[in-house]
């Protein structure tokens, strides 16, 4: 299908375009609402190029047939919202400790359970890195364009490919069901990361990770040598073990993989934080709001404003946040805008210690915050 | 036109949300910046359905219309719903089955237009209603040229029904452009 670079595209199905443009050729899901078009475009999307889709019998079986899919080669996908989210964690802690590429797409909804299915929430975000027991590794970008949707997804892809690990991106409906244009990057135009691949594993040691290298080469399952897969933790053949130092060697390289290479994961996108006095920290679609609250604000020329927003929420770039702290003379108050009653914030208030009042714009009734509730939020604090 | 927003309603099934695409799409082809949304709930199926298009010169930050600058409505029930959220200069497009309150006549600029009779007796699909819209729309807002929009229609109406969406986006225009003449 020839596809036009040019479209107006839902985020939800920049997120497939995205995915196929990274190499993405499996997506497999249980469809739930906000996140449904994914799978439908992954649907219509993935046999166009050679792909598989497969619509399986529950949310569990949805990241469980992306694993194995991974596992034999294919760059993997899977989507959903909470109430599947909560279902999958069991698996992603399993992607993190057998170190399987895979990207999860959590588009929010309202509420614990199934909650509000078609309003907006941010709800997710500390569980998007603690969900799943036990220290572990994890990747979580949110995007708050349909632009940032398909660019995004592709970096997602990159980075579970380039460290093994389950990348999860986290969406919420106001970006997942807004229409936008978006240009459709052609891959040759991309940065595209994949695995190392050792058909021989160096002997067959399927989790020795080679000099020069910090995670294992991988053989796609059934064309290399044999080895073992286990949730458990394992020696470097992959076969389980008790042993206090294997465990602890593997449990700190799982989690250097991500901790030492925070510079190279790290994205964020800064606005008038040099000199702005107040500071307004936000991520995904929440983002839309504040750079209307500026929009305003600019009109007036009131008090100057600025704007923090991850891009990537986990690892959460603290040392840019300090670096404003620190350089920034005029900066009088923070406040943390989410769709959620104090999530971010925490995070927030850990790195800022003090230095400046931080306040909380939380909204959790399934609307979305306005610009205008963000202005007055910054005059009753300001 | 810095930025424009326009709000479409009528019941769920009339098409309303694919109408704001269509103006989405149209603008975007002409070179324009957009953002298209619509409620998305258990109250789009029957009840009342809205859908909204942003459209502008300049990047979009804020992507939620909250007095739009064209207020459409196919259904009394769905006017009666939007009307209070509308600011002063605000255009309202309704069909003429609508009634509209004598004071909002006096201090807005009011088409009525017979766009579901058009559908079915002119046009002879029912579902052209928001076809019919996109016309009445761009004939008084200007948001894209009609090579561009007659290109989105045709991107998303089925096969066999070009030339009589084709008749219907005209048809919408001639209204509008006639009104009140």
């Amino acid at each position: 299908m020839a596809e036009k670079r040019f479209q107006v595209l839902q985020g939800n199905e920049a997120v497939v375009e995205g995915g196929i443009a990274a190499g993405m050729r499996f997506y497999s899901g249980y469809p739930i609402t906000p996140s449904t078009e994914i799978a439908e475009r992954s649907a219509l999307r993935l046999p166009q190029v050679g792909g598989k889709f497969i619509q399986m019998e529950d949310e569990i079986g949805g990241i469980a047939a992306a694993l194995g899919a991974s596992m034999a080669g294919l760059k993997a996908m899977t989507a959903t919202s909470g109430p599947g989210f909560s279902l999958k964690q069991e698996n992603i802690g399993y992607a993190a400790i057998a170190e399987i590429p895979i990207v999860i797409v959590d588009v929010q909804r309202e509420g614990p359970s199934t909650g509000l299915p078609t309003s907006p929430s941010q709800g997710d975000l500390m569980q998007s890195k603690w969900g799943t027991h036990g220290d572990h590794p994890v990747i979580v970008i949110s995007p708050s364009s349909v632009q940032e949707c398909y660019n995004e997804t592709v970096r997602a892809f990159n980075m579970a490919e380039r460290f093994r690990v389950p990348v999860i991106f986290l969406m919420d409906e106001i970006v997942g069901h807004l229409r936008e244009g978006c240009e459709l990057i052609p891959p040759e135009e991309l940065t595209i990361s994949n695995r190392r691949v050792d058909r021989e594993f160096n002997g067959t040691l399927a989790y020795a990770v080679q000099e020069g290298n910090y995670v294992p080469e991988y053989a796609p399952f059934g064309v290399g040598d044999h080895f073992n897969v286990t949730g458990l933790f394992h020696n470097l053949d992959g076969f389980p073990t008790n042993d206090s130092d294997v465990t602890d060697s593997q449990e700190r390289r799982l989690l250097d993989k991500i901790t030492k290479r925070r510079d190279r994961i790290e994205k964020w996108e800064e606005v008038d934080t040099e000199d702005c006095e107040v500071l307004l920290i936000c991520f995904g679609g929440t983002a839309r709001a504040v750079e209307g609250a500026m929009d305003i604000s600019h009109q007036y020329d009131s008090v100057k404003l600025g704007m923090f927003r991850p891009i990537t929420v986990w690892p959460f770039p603290e040392g840019a946040l300090q670096k404003i702290l620190k350089q920034n003379r005029h900066l009088r108050h923070i406040v943390v805008a989410e769709h959620n009653d104090g999530q971010m914030i925490l995070e927030v208030q850990r790195i800022v210690e003090g230095a400046v009042p931080v306040t909380h714009l939380g909204k959790i009734d399934g609307t979305t915050i306005t610009p205008d509730e963000i202005l007055d939020k910054i005059k009753e604090v300001y | 036109m810095s930025r424009i927003e326009v709000r479409m309603s009528g019941s769920g099934g009339q098409g309303v949300i694919m109408g704001t695409i269509i103006l989405a799409e149209a603008a975007f082809e002409d070179g324009k910046q957009v953002a298209q949304c619509q409620s998305y709930g258990p109250e789009a199926r029957g009840g009342s359905s809205k859908a909204e298009t942003i459209i502008s010169d300049s990047k979009i930050h804020y992507t939620k219309v909250k007095l739009p600058d064209l207020l459409l409505s196919l259904t009394q029930q769905s006017f009666d719903k939007y009307l209070p959220y509308i600011k002063d200069g605000t255009i309202i497009v309704v069909d003429s089955s609508i009634e509209v309150p004598e004071e909002t006549k006096k201090a807005h600029k009011v088409f009525s237009l017979p766009i579901l009779d058009a559908a079915a007796e002119v046009i002879r699909n029912k579902m052209s209603a928001n076809i019919i819209s996109c016309g009445v729309i761009n004939a008084i807002l200007h948001v894209a040229d009609w090579d561009a929009v007659e290109h989105a229609v045709l991107n998303h109406v089925p096969r066999g029904t070009e030339e009589s969406n084709l008749n219907a986006l005209h048809y919408g225009a001639k209204l509008a452009r006639e009104y009140g003449e």
